[in-house]
């Protein structure tokens, strides 16, 4: 009845949009990174043919990698920050998490909605919202200085990194919740009951049954949340606008609205994706396991 | 005082520290919004101090508000546009692109599969920057509206793929089969048995695609060209740090009340749609949607 063919038909307009806009646009940052400067408009000049490479941004890239240069530091303190705010995010959605696969009961679908909310609202909007709070004389300021825990008005948004980490923290928590209420949802009840009957107290079979149970969870929403924010730069731009925290999603669009430095930044998106790689290589592995057992 | 330290203290009740902690986070996750859309009725210049109700900010001001400014509300105009756009064209190519992916045994196909999930994965930026160095260097489109329609299909058909692949695989062949079996031709199996079945799965696709598109600022602003392609949440990060007037938190008001709607009226339509299913398949049908929206 059907060809061999009669399906992939379906499948290829979608796999060619995918190759056009997806893989070829990759190659071209390859391209660029390998590529050269036109001399006299420092326009970036691509090379295609990966025998005719030349290394020298790279090289000099690279060169600026090394301890203590400037892409060093600032890949550092991404992965500070970005480890920072994933501590925080897990520090406040497991427990909410947990309550909502444990306890909730009838309030479920309640704190369900609640909690899907923040996915429809724009993310700038959320930002938008704290900048609100946090202005000089803003309701943050205002609160503390009422309370006497500060005399003057605190610059929140003049390039605090604390204030970077807890807006990360604050827009991304919404992300990691769901995965994990999906997993921790998932534990059998008897698995915990047999726990406690064999004599463990509720710590040990919470460190024992449920969080050995829920770590693919974890991993899975940690990677989830940290990819995006290892190319965040929007973040970073409105609650702080500093280069004393700028992240490598900031020094990468910063070549890109400069002009004449693509070559360099292009050569920084390979090297994010070469360390990404891992975690994504991590997370698609995860999700063909996942879709594997559904299908089973 | 006391009966509060008791209540916290208390062994035998509920799990207190998770109670607190969960109404903490939620009020902390959604109060900041709410003021956001109070102060986009404050009567005077500022976005932090209340001076006073009034609605100048959306239509009274005859120069500075969302109706009346031609930037703000070309803004809005932008972001409808490309969801629009975004979701005419991912959500056909996404639904094929399952339909052939779930069916469709032979050399490809595991690339192609592959090939679909890492969009999901790639940091905006660096889909971003190489949508607009292919643009510029190799294909010579004009940065603007096609430019960022293009680039918001890249990323929104993956999703498509997932909610509606999840759809097929727990409907099964029986159906076609048996369509098939009774004279049907192939493609007459497609329309009439497994477009209705895939229904509720096309609906929630376009539910997402559009949240997608209204929310991207990466994407959308390496493919603009200038004041014109700007959507709301461009508007947003390049005005938010400076001495802006309410007018942006009422037009960031007015784009969550437009998504808000329209998903709620999505949702109800889903409802209908599969209101003759099992009920724990549409539960877990709005928890995959509500997930897959990163």
């Amino acid at each position: 009845m059907y060809r061999r063919w009669f399906w992939s038909l379906f499948a290829l307009p979608g796999a060619v949009w995918l190759v056009l806009f997806f893989l070829i646009p990759f190659y071209a940052v390859l391209a660029v990174a390998f590529g050269t400067l036109d001399p006299i408009f420092q326009g970036p000049v691509p090379i295609w043919n990966p025998l005719h490479w030349s290394g020298s941004t790279m090289a000099s890239v690279l060169h600026q990698l090394k301890p203590g240069q400037v892409f060093w530091i600032v890949f550092v303190r991404t992965f500070v920050y970005v480890a920072l705010s994933l501590a925080g995010c897990l520090a406040i959605g497991y427990p909410v998490a947990y309550y909502l696969a444990r306890h909730a009961r009838r309030l479920k679908t309640v704190l369900l909605v609640l909690l899907i909310i923040p996915f429809w609202v724009s993310y700038l909007m959320r930002m938008l919202a704290w900048i609100g709070l946090l202005l000089p004389d803003g309701l943050v300021n205002r609160s503390l200085i009422d309370l006497h825990i500060i005399q003057h008005q605190y610059g929140w948004l003049d390039g605090q990194a604390s204030s970077v980490v807890v807006a990360l923290t604050y827009g991304y928590v919404p992300y990691l919740i769901l995965p994990l209420y999906a997993t921790l949802d998932r534990i059998e009840p008897h698995l915990l009951e047999a726990g406690r009957d064999l004599g463990a107290s509720p710590v040990s079979t919470f460190l024992h049954v449920t969080l050995p149970l829920s770590r693919q969870g974890i991993l899975a929403g940690s990677v989830l949340i940290a990819l995006p924010m290892f190319g965040d730069y929007y973040t970073n731009d409105v609650i702080s606008g500093s280069p004393r925290t700028s992240m490598i999603g900031n020094q990468i669009n910063l070549f890109f609205q400069g002009g004449p430095q693509r070559t360099v930044g292009a050569s920084l998106v390979v090297v994010l994706s070469l360390l990404l790689a891992v975690l994504m290589s991590y997370y698609l592995y995860s999700v063909a396991r996942a879709s594997r057992l559904v299908a089973v | 005082m006391r009966r509060l330290r008791d209540w916290w203290a208390n062994p035998w009740g509920k799990p207190r520290f998770l109670v607190v902690v969960t109404w903490a986070y939620i009020v902390w996750s959604i109060a900041p919004v709410l003021i956001a859309v109070l102060f986009s009725f404050n009567k005077g210049r500022s976005r932090s101090v209340w001076q006073g109700f009034s609605t100048r900010w959306y239509w009274s001001d005859p120069t500075q508000s969302v109706l009346h400014d031609p930037t703000l509300r070309g803004a809005l105009e932008q972001s409808i546009k490309l969801a629009t756009f975004d979701m005419l064209i991912a959500v056909p190519l996404g639904v094929a692109l399952a339909i052939g992916l779930t069916r469709w045994r032979g050399y490809g196909s595991r690339p192609v599969n592959l090939l679909m999930l890492f969009p999901l994965v790639t940091p905006e930026i660096v889909m971003a920057v190489s949508l607009l160095l292919v643009f510029v260097t190799l294909y010579h489109i004009q940065l603007g509206t096609t430019a960022q329609t293009l680039g918001q299909v890249t990323f929104s058909i993956s999703y498509v793929v997932l909610i509606v692949r999840g759809r097929l695989l727990s409907i099964g062949r029986e159906y076609e089969e048996a369509a098939n079996d009774l004279g049907a031709s192939p493609f007459a199996a497609i329309r009439l048995v497994l477009m209705p079945l895939l229904a509720p799965a096309i609906l929630a696709s376009f539910i997402v695609v559009f949240a997608l598109s209204i929310d991207d600022f990466v994407v959308t602003d390496y493919l603009s060209s200038d004041a014109s392609t700007q959507t709301v949440p461009i508007r947003i990060y390049s005005s938010v740090r400076g001495t802006t007037t309410p007018a942006l938190n009422a037009l960031a008001s007015l784009m969550m009340v437009t998504t808000l709607l329209a998903i709620t009226a999505a949702l109800l339509l889903y409802r209908r749609l599969s209101a003759r299913e099992r009920r724990p398949e549409q539960a877990a049908a709005v928890g995959d949607i509500a997930t897959l929206e990163v």
